[in-house]
């Protein structure tokens, strides 16, 4: 375990830090420059905890909580260091500051492979954290939360005891040595012990650390551990403070009306007969903001009459060039791209054509998905109050230092005069990695000065005018020898460039090279292949794309997967030994397959399903975000020729577990989101406007549609890797090859739509 | 001026008798426990119970409720609330949580209708409540629980 030493004197009574930076290392990620929100009494120690005289420890976390279990997963990992009981710990919401910069997510973004380990790549990799620290970016996202604290929140624990035990050492005159802590309390040898609230109480400013070591896992009590989440219960009895549940006086509530066409904005409008409806206090234009599209707003004393008011709103609007796409032209464009020249290469290994010229056969196969939409369950809303050039934000985010910016830019404001109040988000999926429903509420409410007013998009505009995962096109060739090796392995693969559009709407920059999320989940694989060419093609169209839940890997490997297990049948292999064959130098995702095949009871015949129809499994093997999960997933068809999934097996290596029944309720949470997509969801463009508007004509899956799902996470000493997204990817895949061996339809579309038997009328 | 009983508490309210339920609980009641999911009576974010029954207070217009027992998660109390909470706990349900209380409204309303139901008339009884973050089988299991923890 690695050892470090932080010069620290302590802190001040009321938490204010005495010592600057200059003692600390560059970049440090322990002490922040901004006042921690501090109860009354508590005392920071430094920047990820504080404890009060009562013994309570508020773990000061960087992340939003939006369903992942990260606050509980956090004060985990604090805890742990801390030796502090489970019992005292409570979460704090991080203030914005640079030590709370997400590294991980940064490096993350690289386009390397994962077994490519070089030069350039550890040098890019330094550099990039490097830039990561400067900039401080604060980002909940690409399952990188645990990943990104793992080390600072612990040190920050470990550092915070050792002070804790110095000062109870040095009151007692006694040496640290003889010190130990748990539960809460520093024991001497002799018997003597004392809590850390009463040595908070007790102490107007603490010793030095001295020398921090971290646990070795062997020491480990909570890590490791199904902790149960911090704040279930309050969400449960409906009393978790969402931003839409913000109640103040004086509130007031506006809807919003959107122009249709995405991107489009508002020409003119008549608020006349809107104002004078009942409750109706303003009628606000908003024009587009950080990739939004713009709309009219009305504020009234309640969400309905202002929802009410819309319909005596007459706008004018101005389409703007979305308006000539259609997702019959999209379709071709990304088609024609597939055949084009203008693609970056992600994967180059040997030389792909004479492979395949000397193929004993060729496999090649078409694959599309469509665009979808995140539908988090709590709306994108957003609450402001402007007052005296001041404005107070409550909100649900996964970048409040970006939202932040948002409204400071909107109001002209510095961003020092904008406050975020942190909330529980009702749901990300990374629709909350953007904030035009937040530059959207200052617009509002800079137009209401001292009012402050909660922006509430309905569901439809949710839907409407969302950043969807890109649509996607894709080819896949390979080339079988005759013992069915694979010799050859191509793919081509076209969407619109999420990074761009995302760095020129919110940093206003333009951002040029490959785009690591187009082709993730392709270029990636762990499969070896001798001959090997990934490329993907960047399609510029009007349609506002973002990351949602696994980005790149939600549709290719989807592809990915559904080609192989073609190859396989191809091979007249079985998929499982199929893989295995392509897995023999990578121990790790071997281990995942050999387990979810025992688990699965893979080679056995399937019990059908209760109405008696025939059951059949599909596998899929899929790495994302540092974890590999495999999914079996068992599915027979309903009258209606719908898969219906009766149980997935799923199997992961995620490095080491910090807490275990978060793990098995996010890899859960992907089935049924990715079943969601990959069952019924796509979203329609038609002449720039989105079709789909609520769960009846988008819907997710419903309690009874949903499969058992089981989850098996294998031990490992590894540092731990994302969870949130790689749930999702492998699901599509495992359905569409069970599909296959139920009917033999080879599903290449999403989402998934098995055609009429053959024959039939 | 329309009469309400809500969580044990008499109203009378001056709304628009065609204003939804839940903005009347929200807005103008300030009791935040219901959500707003869909407004179209899809999801079930804002179940509550109209007298023992659970409806969809987003769809329910007020006038329609006058002078009848209104309760919403915020004032949910009593042996069934109890035994569903707690294996709501212990089955560690909830993520986002912004559906939860609609999924607890409506599991109580079930097992107050019927405390031993069976897996046709759990799926009924559930059919109306989405979750995005797919807890469903955590549910199925805690209602199971809930009904064994009443007895």
């Amino acid at each position: 375990m690695r050892r470090r030493t932080f010069l620290l004197t302590g802190l001040g009574a009321a938490g204010a830090l005495v010592l600057g930076w200059s003692l600390l290392p560059p970049r440090q990620r322990l002490v922040g420059g901004v006042p921690l929100p501090l109860r009354d009494g508590d005392v920071a120690l430094n920047g990820w905890v504080a404890i009060g005289r009562d013994g309570a420890v508020t773990a000061f976390v960087p992340k939003a909580e939006m369903g992942q279990g990260i606050h509980t997963a956090l004060a985990m990992l604090l805890a742990e260091e801390l030796d502090a009981p489970w019992e005292a710990m409570r979460v704090a919401h991080a203030p914005i500051d640079r030590i709370y910069g997400n590294i991980a997510v940064a490096v993350d973004g690289l386009p390397f492979h994962p077994d490519d380990v070089n030069v350039l790549r550890r040098t890019l990799t330094w550099y990039t954290a490097k830039v990561g620290r400067e900039l401080g970016l604060m980002v909940t996202g690409g399952s990188t939360s645990v990943k990104d604290c793992w080390e600072p929140i612990r040190l920050a624990g470990a550092t915070a005891r050792a002070q804790l035990v110095t000062t109870a050492a040095r009151a007692w005159g006694a040496s640290v040595a003889d010190c130990t802590t748990a539960d809460g309390r520093v024991r001497h040898a002799d018997g003597r012990s004392v809590g850390y609230g009463e040595l908070i109480a007790a102490h107007a400013t603490l010793e030095r650390p001295g020398a921090v070591a971290l646990k070795a896992p062997a020491d480990y009590r909570l890590i490791g551990t199904s902790v149960r989440r911090l704040e279930g219960d309050a969400k449960a009895r409906g009393r978790a403070p969402f931003a839409l549940d913000e109640r103040m006086p004086g509130l007031r509530h506006a809807a919003l009306r959107f122009c249709p066409v995405l991107g489009g904005a508002v020409r003119r409008v008549d608020g006349t007969a809107a104002t004078a409806m009942r409750g109706v206090e303003a009628v606000v234009t908003i024009p587009p903001l950080h990739g939004g599209t713009g709309a009219v707003a009305v504020v009234a004393d309640s969400h309905w009459r202002a929802t009410q008011a819309l319909d005596a709103l007459r706008i004018e609007w101005d389409e703007g060039p979305a308006a000539a796409y259609s997702s019959a032209d999209i379709a071709t464009a990304l088609e024609r791209a597939l055949d084009g020249d203008d693609a970056t290469t992600y994967r180059r290994v040997g030389d792909v054509e004479p492979a395949l010229e000397r193929a004993a056969t060729v496999v090649e196969a078409r694959y599309a998905a469509p665009y979808l939409a995140h539908a988090t369950m709590e709306p994108p809303n957003c609450t402001v109050r402007v007052a005296d050039g001041r404005a107070e934000v409550w909100v649900g985010t996964q970048v409040p230092g970006i939202a932040r910016d948002a409204v400071a830019a909107v109001l002209d404001v510095d961003a020092d005069d904008v406050t975020i109040h942190e909330r529980f988000l009702g749901g990300g999926f990374g629709r909350r990695l953007e904030v035009d429903f937040v530059a959207q509420a200052a617009a509002v409410a800079k137009a209401v000065p001292g009012v402050p007013v909660s922006v509430l998009r309905s569901r439809e505009d949710d839907l409407r005018h969302d950043f969807y995962r890109p649509a996607s096109a894709a080819r896949y060739r390979a080339g079988l020898d005759a013992q069915g090796r694979i010799v050859a392995w191509e793919v081509r693969s076209a969407s619109q460039s999420i990074v761009p559009q995302y760095a020129r709407r919110h940093f206003d920059i333009p951002v040029r090279g490959p785009d690591k999320t187009t082709a993730e989940g392709s270029f990636d694989v762990r499969y070896e292949f001798p001959a090997v060419h990934v490329r993907h093609a960047a399609v510029a169209l009007p349609v506002p794309v973002g990351f949602w839940r696994s980005v790149g890997h939600s549709h290719n490997a989807f592809f990915t997967e559904s080609f192989i297990d073609e190859l396989a049948h191809a091979a007249r292999r079985d998929p499982v030994e199929f893989r295995r064959a392509l897995l023999q130098r990578h121990p790790r995702q071997l281990a995942v397959l050999e387990r979810v095949a025992v688990e699965s009871r893979w080679g056995t015949p399937p019990a059908p399903a209760p109405d008696g129809a025939p059951v059949a499994r599909g596998l899929a093997l899929h790495e994302s975000f540092g974890t590999t999960v495999a999914q079996v997933a068992e599915v027979s068809l309903g009258p209606d020729r719908v898969p219906r999934v009766h149980r997935v097996t799923c199997v992961l290596d995620c490095g080491l577990a910090v807490n275990p029944g978060h793990i098995a309720q996010q890899v859960e949470s992907g089935v049924v989101f990715g079943l969601s997509a990959a069952l019924g969801g796509g979203i329609t463009i038609d002449r720039g406007r989105v079709v789909e508007g609520n769960f009846d004509t988008q819907p997710i899956l419903r309690f009874a549609e949903a499969p058992v799902v089981t989850v098996h996470v294998l031990p490992s000493a590894a540092p731990p890797q994302g969870l949130g997204e790689p749930g999702v990817p492998p699901i599509a895949p495992a359905v569409a090859n069970a599909v296959f061996a139920l009917t033999g339809e080879r599903l290449r579309t999403l989402p998934l739509r098995v055609p009429a038997p053959r024959g039939a009328a | 001026m329309i009469p309400l009983v809500v969580d044990g508490t008499a109203h009378d309210l001056d709304v628009d008798p065609a204003m939804p339920l839940l903005w009347v609980l929200r807005d103008v009641l300030g009791i935040t426990g219901p959500k707003y999911g869909c407004g179209r009576g899809l999801c079930g974010a804002c179940t509550v119970h109209v007298d023992e029954a659970p409806v969809r207070a987003c769809v329910v217009p007020v006038s329609t409720v006058a002078g009848k027992r209104v309760t919403t998660i915020d004032g949910l109390a009593g042996p069934v609330a109890e035994a569903v909470l707690a294996a709501w706990a212990a089955a560690d349900v909830v993520q986002c949580g912004w559906c939860q209380p609609g999924q607890v409204m409506s599991a109580c309303a079930l097992l107050a209708r019927m405390p031993r139901p069976d897996d046709a008339a759990v799926d009924a009884a559930m059919a109306g409540n989405l979750c995005r973050c797919g807890t469903y089988q955590r549910i199925r299991a805690a209602i199971t629980d809930a009904s064994r923890r009443l007895g």
